[in-house]
């Protein structure tokens, strides 16, 4: 005797088992990792009960009392802010101007923005620390490996990733709100200043954010381009102590980092997304929406 | 609109010339070091000049990266351990990103989110946590001993398949999110077009939906084969033995070990060769691709 058959179109069972699992295998073992920075013990994989003594409680072990971990937190916010102030403005007028520019050069331009999105990063990193140590004109004879290189090495790598997120928003807002503002009389500055920037500001800060979380992340370059145990960041300091004797404090030491990147890139997420919909929910008409506003 | 061409101009040239330093700059200096000379300590001296160019120790890199040379195992190591864990992301990936974007209904978003979450944590952190799962007493042997199994392999110990999984789980984020945007792009039309026509669900996969996912299921392998080339972290962590180590560890070896940064930039060149070649198919096959839908 048959049963109802099952439609034959819908998902396969062992489809949504899968996806299922596969969230759980990518993260669990995080969730583990973390759970592990509350250790009451030192093993950083048997279970010794609850305690906050690896984040707070001991007085010279813990994340925020021992020198190390206070090292490698200061210096990962330090390149993350410096990143974030260098790469943000350089990559917003890139956008801009490689958005409109059509002349010669535009398409050379626009491929050399791309080299660094796909080329592996260990060829940067080798690339930057031999331009740091073997060139010896200026300006690169001035630069010491250290945290000015890391610096210049991480807005090399995050640059693009400002470029993308800008120029997506430039493609949505489109050019008439520029076109009425120069009707109007606005030179392009004013048209720059007034019209355009204030539009672009959720892909600025959104873009911001992701550079954040892209330096706070970065590893390959950062490393290369260290120069000694003060120029170590988090993602240093855990690769250098994974698989040394260090006690759950580096979990917790990971965890922050974990926590950070989340938070830059979930609320870098959400600027953009609330500004999108803004976009599209007028129509994505400028015109209309200048005609509405004079009545 | 009436603004003037250096108006652009002015906006791209901070950034551009940004690139130029630190990108193209860079690169030439790589080449020069790679085909330079090297003085009584085994110092790289770069040669700047293009006609004084050697390809001694390029020519010498490419020598030793077929088999029988001295490069062999590490060039053998990656393109076994890449081609292992790439096909484990496309075994693993492709049917969870094909979930996500064509059944999943009223857990898409919430689907979405939990797929892109491990993008976002740091790749040392998702290391650290299968190191501690891993460790001689850590969960994994528990729940092995918990089914009888009292012996388990040395896990950390040097050995290829924790690596080569290790390189997956490392990667995998990276494929599936453009395989599912890719997947999500599909014109569900297309597919009712296919089961009007009477195709099983099994043929309207293999016909319609496999052939319009391929650039993206292409730019996905392309996604996780690029970095995982230049790895060097993953071996050093889950494996830490010579016996797994990757062109990575080779050219991190050179570069941060000892003097010899000219053979380092050699085999760096020769990484870019063996990648120049993939990149190249998929060049000929997303152009095919685009072609035949034109």
């Amino acid at each position: 005797m048959i049963g109802r058959a099952r439609n034959p179109w819908r998902a396969p069972r062992f489809l949504a088992v899968g996806t299922w699992l596969y969230i759980a295998w990518a993260l669990v073992p995080v969730a583990v990792a973390i759970m592990f920075s509350f250790n009451d013990g030192r093993s950083r994989s048997v279970w010794q009960g609850f305690s906050m003594r690896w984040w707070w409680g001991d007085p010279n072990l813990s994340l925020f009392h021992h020198p190390d971990y206070t090292q490698a937190l200061v210096h990962s916010i330090r390149l993350a802010v410096l990143d974030m102030a260098i790469a943000t403005p350089l990559g917003v007028m890139l956008a801009l101007g490689l958005n409109r520019w059509r002349g010669r050069g535009s398409r050379p331009a626009n491929l050399l923005m791309l080299v660094p999105l796909v080329t592996p990063e260990l060829v940067m990193a080798v690339s930057l620390l031999l331009l740091f140590t073997q060139v010896a004109i200026v300006p690169f004879a001035l630069v010491e490996l250290g945290t000015t290189a890391q610096v210049i090495g991480q807005v090399t790598v995050s640059l693009p990733y400002v470029v993308v997120i800008v120029r997506s928003r430039l493609a949505s807002i489109g050019e008439q709100y520029e076109e009425a503002a120069s009707d109007l009389g606005a030179s392009p500055l004013q048209a720059l200043r007034l019209v355009l920037l204030p539009l672009l500001f959720p892909a600025i800060v959104a873009s911001m954010l992701i550079v954040f979380a892209l330096s706070m992340d970065n590893f390959v370059v950062t490393q290369y381009l260290s120069s000694d145990q003060s120029t170590a960041t988090i993602p240093m300091y855990v690769y250098a102590n994974t698989r040394g004797a260090a006690t759950p404090a580096l979990n917790a030491l990971a965890s922050v980092l974990v926590f950070l990147t989340l938070l830059a890139s979930g609320v870098a997420f959400g600027v953009y997304a609330f500004a999108q919909r803004r976009v599209r929910r007028s129509g994505g008409s400028a015109v209309r929406e200048l005609t509405a506003l004079d009545r | 609109m009436m603004y003037s061409r250096w108006y652009w101009r002015a906006l791209v040239s901070p950034g551009l010339a940004w690139l130029g330093l630190f990108v193209l700059v860079p690169t030439y200096a790589l080449v020069a070091v790679a085909t330079g000379r090297i003085d009584e300590l085994y110092r790289p001296i770069p040669a700047w000049n293009p006609a004084k160019w050697n390809v001694g120790f390029i020519r010498e890199a490419f020598a030793a990266a077929v088999p029988g040379g001295a490069y062999w195992p590490t060039v053998r190591n990656t393109l076994l351990y890449v081609g292992a864990a790439l096909t484990l992301c496309i075994v693993i990936g492709y049917p969870v990103a094909y979930y996500i974007a064509r059944h999943a209904r009223r857990t898409k978003a919430l689907l979405v989110l939990l797929i892109v979450i491990p993008f976002w944590v740091s790749y040392l952190m998702r290391m650290l946590a299968w190191v501690g799962l891993l460790s001689p007493d850590g969960y994994v042997n528990q729940v092995l001993a918990a089914v009888g199994i009292t012996q388990p392999p040395d896990w950390l110990g040097g050995y290829p398949l924790p690596v080569i999984l290790a390189l997956t789980y490392g990667y995998i984020p990276f494929f599936i999110l453009p395989v599912y945007a890719g997947l999500d792009r599909i014109d569900r039309n297309l597919l009712d077009a296919g089961r009007d026509l009477g195709a099983s669900p099994l043929r309207n996969f293999l016909h319609v939906t496999l052939p319009l996912s391929r650039p993206s299921l292409l730019a996905g392998c392309v996604l996780v084969v690029l970095p995982m080339f230049g790895d060097y972290y993953t071996n050093e962590l889950i494996s830490r033995s010579p016996r797994t180590s990757m062109l990575g560890n080779q050219v991190t070896l050179f570069m941060l070990g000892g003097p010899q940064k000219n053979r380092g930039a050699a085999l760096v060149i020769v990484m870019m060769a063996i990648l120049l070649l993939a990149m190249t198919y998929y060049v000929v096959a997303t152009a095919r691709d685009r072609a035949r839908a034109a």
